[in-house]
């Protein structure tokens, strides 16, 4: 139903699509970083690193419009929740962006000594920006279930990191030349994960957001039980 | 959870002539705690309100079916004397409304009438402790003898506050206590609120659901003559369970 | 914002229609003060004179014969322009004073009101033609002056004009106002007290708050068949008394009563009711402590006009008896009594010349009473309204 108040359910709207329309430079900037470094693009990854600049200012743009919202709308209930959910998910989308700036910057360090073997990193940036894209969808839609599975399939991810943490290191005992080259790897990584995680909390703020529920800091089967049961 | 200091509302129905205003109403209120109840003009929440002190006695034509139990005893039988009734459940009403009398008198009047106290010291000590109960006597301290309607509307509401503790009652139900006053007066009657239900049991009804969300620990909503939710003020307003009182709250209504 | 030519004409119109209305009004009231200042110019100038009465100076003999016929205690020229009234009373002063038998004594006497009237100028003054040189003789040599009219205050009602006065019609009129008042007061608002505070709102009682409205309106000389049938005819109440006609009163300004108190009941806000009750005043406290003095002015008021609207009510009275020819003030309520304007009825049926100023006087007496008594309804409400 909509608020008796129409510019009420305008702004919310505005806010919504703004938060998406981040969201999507967000996930371009995971492709293109993860992207210039596979091919070494350097160009590409200056490109990303400037388009960061451009996701701040909307982190900038998100905040004002939910203060005003929280100011002049006093918003409760499920409209509080959305508003509460915003404000967590917009911070998350920033540091994303700022991870993936991270990657292209790497890239940049490792022109004078490339890796040799990219590992696991395409495959990784794949499931990573799935990952980003899944959490944005449950956002959009308030699909909690897919909420879900963002949470659950964020285990797989962190095992990624760890198989490929292990293997840049035998490479690293293996050839010390190729550590300079294997650190920037191993960053880009641990930063893919960190991504994984933020879409994590995305993920759980859409929940929050559809039901009320905290479930973070929970053990994930006791989150879906919470969620069964619908009861706290 | 009945402990015998709550008060307990079982299957309340009442009519006004032909039109049925309240629809089995069951609720159970907390002792020391304040409850809210909310809902759009016309929900049946200031007719609940009324019955719990019948108030709704002086209407002609208001018919009543079923239980308010106070202290386990049902206020509605025959043996329960309305007077005597009003002296447990204190009201504080819409508008303030002192007696054109002076501010001791105010106080003095119900104690009296109730043969609580007689005149003379103990009667001043009780009207300093209600008016300082009230957060009214370092206002009013020394024109006690000065009429009651000559002060500010936010300060002639805490009289009728202090009028209505003076006789200490168990609950005080405030009807839209605020909705005359000013924002500061509000934020006073509201502070005082927050005071009081250390002693008191009480139940205010409001048009301002960020009131609600200010003062009370539980808050029950109203459509149409039904109880529709009732739970921690908490949740009413993050989580409601039903879809009309989120619909309500979030101003989705109409 | 421009406003087109025809936008500006209707504003003008519209202008124009609030000026003309506002001097209509202006138009009405000026007519209304225009009667109202008429009415007063004439009813003062017609009782200015009655304020004034003529004495003259005349030799009074007080011989042997005055026993048997007073007129011997006069000369015959001077007989005529005495007072009746004046030589009436002579053989009983003779009686009380024997020493003054024999001798003569000029003194000033009460004229006659046919000399009062030739004196101030006025037609159909009666005064025989012969007599009219030596009555201005008198009057250019001062043994006729004009004195101011105490005897109007002191004396009751005569067939003699020069010794007609207000005082038995005043006494009477208080005496009906206080047995009115006495009657009227308690019972209507204690009836409009029940009727407002405590009776329930059904049929009964609406049947009741209707019938008081008619009885309100009904004209007031059926009230003085009723009170002829139920207080004289069977209760047995002294005809022409003031209790007859106080009683009588009583009936028609109770419904006055009633409907003014219950109004200056309701006009109480209804929070001060909640007030009382939700603190757990009884019914009869809640009413007593606080409907009640916030109501006081208002009862007050209504019961003060309603007495006055009875204190100027001729046609009830006029069936009771009180119509009657009352010289003296009446010593108690069995007594037979008149009142103010019944007075002043009787006086302007009179065909003496006389009279007229009498009746204008007595109508000037009758609205100072009636205007004082609204006065004091003004400034008792004034002095005992709160505010809430």
């Amino acid at each position: 139903m909509q608020h008796t108040m129409k510019r009420f359910d305008e702004e919310m709207v505005e806010l919504k699509e703004h938060v998406l329309s981040m969201g999507g430079l967000v996930e371009r900037a995971i492709g293109h970083a993860v992207r210039a470094m596979l091919e070494q693009n350097e160009k590409l990854a200056i490109k990303t690193i400037e388009r960061d600049r451009a996701i701040n200012a909307l982190e900038v743009q998100c905040d004002e419009m939910t203060r005003d919202i929280l100011v002049r709308r006093q918003p409760a209930a499920g409209d509080l929740r959305f508003i509460l959910a915003i404000i967590k998910v917009v911070t998350d989308l920033e540091r994303i962006g700022d991870l993936a700036a991270s990657i292209a910057k790497g890239m940049i360090q490792s022109e004078e000594s490339p890796p040799r073997n990219f590992s696991n990193l395409d495959t990784m940036g794949e499931k990573v920006q799935k990952q980003v894209q899944r959490a944005l969808d449950a956002f959009s839609r308030g699909d909690a279930d897919l909420a879900m599975t963002v949470i659950q399939k964020d285990v797989k991810i962190d095992k990624l990191y760890k198989r490929m943490y292990r293997e840049l290191l035998t490479y690293m005992m293996e050839d010390p030349r190729s550590i300079s080259g294997s650190i920037i790897l191993s960053d880009a990584a641990k930063n893919l994960e960190r991504i994984s995680a933020h879409a994590t909390n995305i993920a759980e703020m859409v929940i929050y957001m559809e039901y009320g529920h905290d479930i973070r800091h929970v053990d994930h089967d006791d989150a879906a039980k919470i969620l069964a049961g619908d009861d706290s | 959870m009945t402990s015998s200091k709550n008060i307990s509302i079982r299957d309340l129905k009442l009519w006004y002539k032909d039109a049925q205003a309240l629809h089995g109403i069951d609720l159970e209120i907390a002792h020391n705690k304040v409850t809210a109840f909310i809902g759009p003009s016309g929900c049946g929440k200031s007719t609940l309100l009324r019955c719990l002190n019948r108030m709704n006695d002086r209407i002609p034509n208001c018919r009543i079916d079923g239980n308010i139990l106070i202290d386990d005893k049902n206020i509605y039988d025959a043996d329960i004397d309305v007077v005597q009734l009003r002296a447990r459940v204190g009201m504080v009403f819409q508008k303030p409304n002192p007696f054109p009398k002076t501010i001791y008198e105010n106080v003095a009047y119900a104690p009296r009438i109730h043969g609580i106290v007689n005149d003379g010291p103990k009667m001043d000590e009780l009207v300093e402790y209600s008016l300082t109960r009230a957060g009214l006597w370092n206002e009013v301290k020394d024109k006690l003898q000065e009429p009651g309607t000559a002060l500010s509307g936010g300060q002639q509401q805490r009289l009728c506050i202090a009028r209505t503790i003076a006789v200490k009652p168990e609950i005080i139900l405030m009807d839209e206590p605020c909705s005359a006053l000013d924002p500061i007066a509000t934020a006073k009657i509201e502070e005082l609120i927050d005071e009081l239900k250390k002693e008191f049991t009480i139940i205010i009804v409001t048009h301002s659901m960020q009131q609600a969300a200010r003062v009370s620990d539980n808050t029950a909503f109203f459509y149409l003559g039904k109880l529709i939710e009732f739970g921690e003020t908490r949740d009413i307003f993050t989580k409601p369970k039903e879809q009309q009182t989120e619909d309500y709250i979030t101003g989705r209504f109409g | 914002m421009s406003h087109s030519m025809e936008y500006n004409k209707r504003l003008h119109r519209r202008h124009r229609a609030d000026r003309r209305f506002k001097y209509y009004g202006m138009a009405a009231i000026a007519f209304a003060l225009a009667f109202l200042a008429f009415f007063f110019v004439d009813i003062i100038g017609k009782a200015m004179p009655a304020f004034q009465q003529a004495y003259i100076q005349v030799p009074i003999s007080y011989n042997a014969k005055i026993k048997d016929n007073y007129n011997k205690a006069i000369t015959r020229n001077y007989r005529y322009l005495v007072s009746r009234s004046y030589l009436r009373s002579l053989p009983k002063k003779l009686v009380e004073h024997p020493e003054l038998l024999g001798t003569t004594e000029q003194t000033w006497v009460l004229a006659s009101y046919r000399v009062d009237q030739y004196i101030k100028g006025h037609d159909g003054h009666g005064l025989k033609k012969k007599y009219r040189p030596h009555v201005d003789e008198m009057f250019a040599n001062d043994k006729i002056e004009l004195r101011f009219n105490t005897l109007f205050f002191t004396h009751g009602d005569s067939k003699m004009a020069e010794t007609a006065g207000v005082l038995a019609a005043a006494v009477g009129s208080i005496l009906v106002l206080l047995i009115t008042m006495a009657v009227a007061v308690p019972i209507g608002v204690m009836t409009a007290i029940y009727l407002e505070e405590f009776a329930p709102d059904n049929r009964f009682t609406q049947a009741i708050e209707v019938n008081i409205n008619n009885l309100a309106a009904i004209p007031s000389i059926l009230y003085g068949l009723l009170g002829l049938a139920v207080f004289i005819n069977i209760v047995g109440v002294p005809r022409s008394s003031a209790l007859a006609g106080g009683l009588t009163l009583a009936l028609m300004t109770l419904p006055v009563i009633i409907i003014t108190t219950r109004a200056a009941l309701r006009s109480i806000p209804d929070n001060i009711r909640d007030a009382a009750y939700g603190l757990g005043a009884s019914n009869l406290q809640t009413v007593w402590h606080h409907v009640l003095p916030l109501a006081f002015p208002g009862i007050l008021t209504g019961s003060i006009i309603g007495l006055a609207q009875a204190m100027g009510e001729t046609a009830p009275l006029l069936i009771v008896g009180m119509m009657a020819y009352i010289p003296e003030a009446p010593s108690g309520i069995f007594d037979a009594t008149t009142v103010l304007p019944a007075q002043i009825y009787t006086w302007s049926s009179e065909s003496i010349r006389a009279f007229e100023e009498r009746t204008a006087a007595g109508i000037i007496v009758l609205l100072t009473v009636l205007l004082s008594l609204n006065a004091l309804a003004v400034w008792l409400r004034n002095r005992t309204q709160k505010t809430w």
